[in-house]
């Protein structure tokens, strides 16, 4: 518990906690649709949460973790439908799902020593690769979906996940909590000090004598595991599974636009950018609607410009220049 | 049967020649400026919706409207080089790869907004002629557009041999520095360099108009695919990429024939997956 506040200024555990305050007590101020709205923030905080161990901590880019996502979603939501097993203990089964996948990409990428953009465009491969397979699994619904029978929303029952949306909404704030703390553990370990010296200089870290293969495993492993939950989520939420929308690139690429604009590596980064992305895109479509216009792709060309405009202006994202200004930083 | 699987594989070799024509457009670029165009289908989406726009407006042949399309995509591609690129030649291959995401994304969805989600293609006159070699029946359109593939290609490869241009152009992808020290115009050579390799997109676009229609949302689906050709053939190699091209025309076209048409693209993910894993550098590719 002391390490993880460790050299946090005081004004900066004031921020968190008022930060964290706000959002405990918000399903009970904002209405229905702001509340949609939270979920799907802490949704993509949460899974960009689990992306920045890959890319943030250990610099290897992963454009596919919409596999884990799907993957974990597929078998929470088949233990559920298919055998009658609630959701966590589903979760057992998504999380071992999916890190046995991060294992064979990891380590397939890494002992063959392909790294960089290489690596980026296998996880693709494999996430595509598996979405059509998914798509010709008929057991499973094939092309044309599964589904999860709808939820009573006037019972919460949580050991299903079958409920109102306040009770999503605390399941996810809950484990946005959980991984806040697990990632600024990690960091702080010697795991994480190795992941990053691998992220800074591979070849100088292997120098030193860092078993870099096995430390690329343990990031792809523990991205992969945390990510299953993602789609276990994902699938309890909505109901509905189609590998079309779930395996697809668009989606890892909407997973990791949080902590890309938030600021890559950072523990504050996903969450910010998550927080800023979400209401300004679905303003934005809001408003558009309001006005008239009613096209798809205007969200996305959205996501697009705010890309372009951080990577361009604000390479090192939002939330380092956030900290600094506002004497939020760790003093070390 | 084996007729069968006969047509298919020479008509996938023949569109195989113009996906490794779309392939070489990325090689070139990866080859000498070291960036990774993720556009790359979005790229040839947009030229082909620049063809579709041609035929209705004037009734131009995408065979003839290849040369405006290709002269607008060479100053497309020159100016996104020297305008946006070329100040991340030197910043971390994430922040290079993520920067053309983003235009990736705002070219697709924009030619959502644009053209709306629908299929939209051109009809030529000669759509349905085909020609027949025994048991071999071959379109027209396909072996049209094979044929000025190969050309393309081979203007291009004439191109980086023998003219002064390509020659320097050549120069910098060998040794940036050394070219820099030579007095070779570097930013410009850069952004010819991105031009061509947009220029034979172009072209490419035009060619697969004539194989297939067109739609916004398919953009990725080709970056992917010349990503997949250029890794299989070698980063960087011309030629490489041409043969890859082919083989993967060929690869799907018998999967669609043996297993199912929309398995066809798991057979080119494995075939990735298997080069990465046995020859990372490539068919024709030099390790570095």
């Amino acid at each position: 518990m002391k390490l993880l506040f460790a050299g946090l200024p005081q004004r900066a555990l004031a921020a968190l906690g008022l930060f964290l305050l706000l959002l405990l007590v918000a399903p009970w101020v904002v209405n229905g649709y702001i509340l949609s709205l939270l979920v799907v923030m802490l949704y993509f905080a949460y899974a960009g949460q689990a992306w920045n161990v890959m890319m943030g901590f250990t610099g290897q880019l992963s454009l596919g973790h919409s596999l884990y996502v799907g993957l974990g979603a597929y078998a929470a939501a088949m233990m559920f439908t298919k055998f009658g097993i609630n959701p966590w203990v589903g979760l057992l089964v998504a999380v071992a799902t999916t890190t046995a996948m991060g294992v064979i990409i990891g380590f397939l990428a890494f002992r063959f020593g392909i790294g960089g953009v290489y690596f980026a465009i296998l996880t693709i491969a494999f996430s595509e690769f598996v979405r059509i397979g998914f798509d010709h699994w008929t057991w499973l619904g094939g092309s044309g979906g599964l589904f999860l029978p709808v939820a009573n929303l006037n019972s919460n029952d949580l050991l299903n996940l079958r409920g109102a949306p306040v009770m999503f909404y605390y399941v996810m704030l809950a484990m946005c909590v959980a991984a806040l703390a697990f990632c600024r553990w990690l960091l702080g370990s010697r795991l994480g000090y190795y992941w990053q010296a691998i992220r800074e200089n591979e070849d100088a870290a292997a120098a030193l004598g860092i078993p870099v293969f096995r430390y690329k495993m343990f990031a792809v492993m523990i991205s992969s595991a945390m990510t299953a939950f993602a789609g276990v989520f994902y699938a309890f939420y909505y109901n509905n599974l189609f590998p079309e929308q779930i395996f697809s690139m668009g989606r890892s690429i909407e997973i990791i636009l949080g902590p890309m604009i938030g600021g890559l590596g950072t523990l504050f980064g996903p969450i910010i950018g998550a927080f800023v992305l979400t209401p300004l895109a679905d303003g934005l479509s809001e408003l558009l609607q309001w006005v008239g216009i009613d096209v798809p792709g205007v969200k996305q060309v959205f996501y697009g410009v705010c890309l372009l405009l951080v990577i361009v202006f604000l390479p090192h994202g939002i939330w380092p220049v956030l900290a600094r200004r506002l004497k939020l930083e760790r003093e070390h | 049967m084996s007729d069968l699987y006969l047509n298919a594989a020479v008509g996938g070799a023949l569109t195989g020649l113009v996906y490794g024509l779309m392939a070489l457009g990325l090689s070139v670029i990866f080859g000498v400026v070291r960036v990774v165009n993720f556009a790359h289908g979005e790229m040839m989406t947009a030229a082909m919706y620049g063809a579709i726009l041609l035929a209705q407006a004037f009734k131009l042949d995408p065979l003839i409207a290849m040369a405006p399309i290709a002269v607008a995509m060479f100053i497309l591609g020159y100016g996104l080089q020297r305008g946006l690129i070329n100040a991340f030649v030197t910043r971390p291959e994430h922040t290079q790869f993520m920067l053309l995401v983003a235009v990736a994304i705002i070219l697709t969805n924009g030619q959502l907004i644009a053209f709306g989600p629908d299929t939209a293609s051109v009809q030529v006159d000669y759509a349905l002629d085909s020609y027949q070699f025994g048991a071999l029946i071959i379109g027209k359109v396909q072996i049209i557009a094979a044929g000025t593939a190969l050309a393309v290609s081979g203007a291009l490869f004439a191109f980086f041999r023998f003219t002064l241009t390509g020659r320097a152009i050549r120069a910098c992808a060998d040794n940036y520095l050394g070219a820099q020290v030579v007095g070779l115009n570097v930013r410009h050579l850069y952004g010819l360099t991105f031009g061509i390799g947009a220029a034979c997109l172009g072209a490419a676009g035009c060619l697969q108009l004539l194989l297939t229609n067109v739609t916004p949302l398919q953009g990725p689906s080709y970056t992917l695919l010349a990503f997949i050709i250029v890794i299989v053939g070698g980063m960087g190699s011309l030629t490489g990429a041409l043969l890859s091209g082919l083989l993967v025309g060929v690869s799907e076209a018998l999967a669609g024939v043996m297993f199912d048409p929309s398995a066809k693209s798991m057979f080119t993910f494995a075939l990735l997956i298997l080069v990465l894993l046995f020859r990372p550098q490539g068919l024709l590719g030099r390790r570095t």
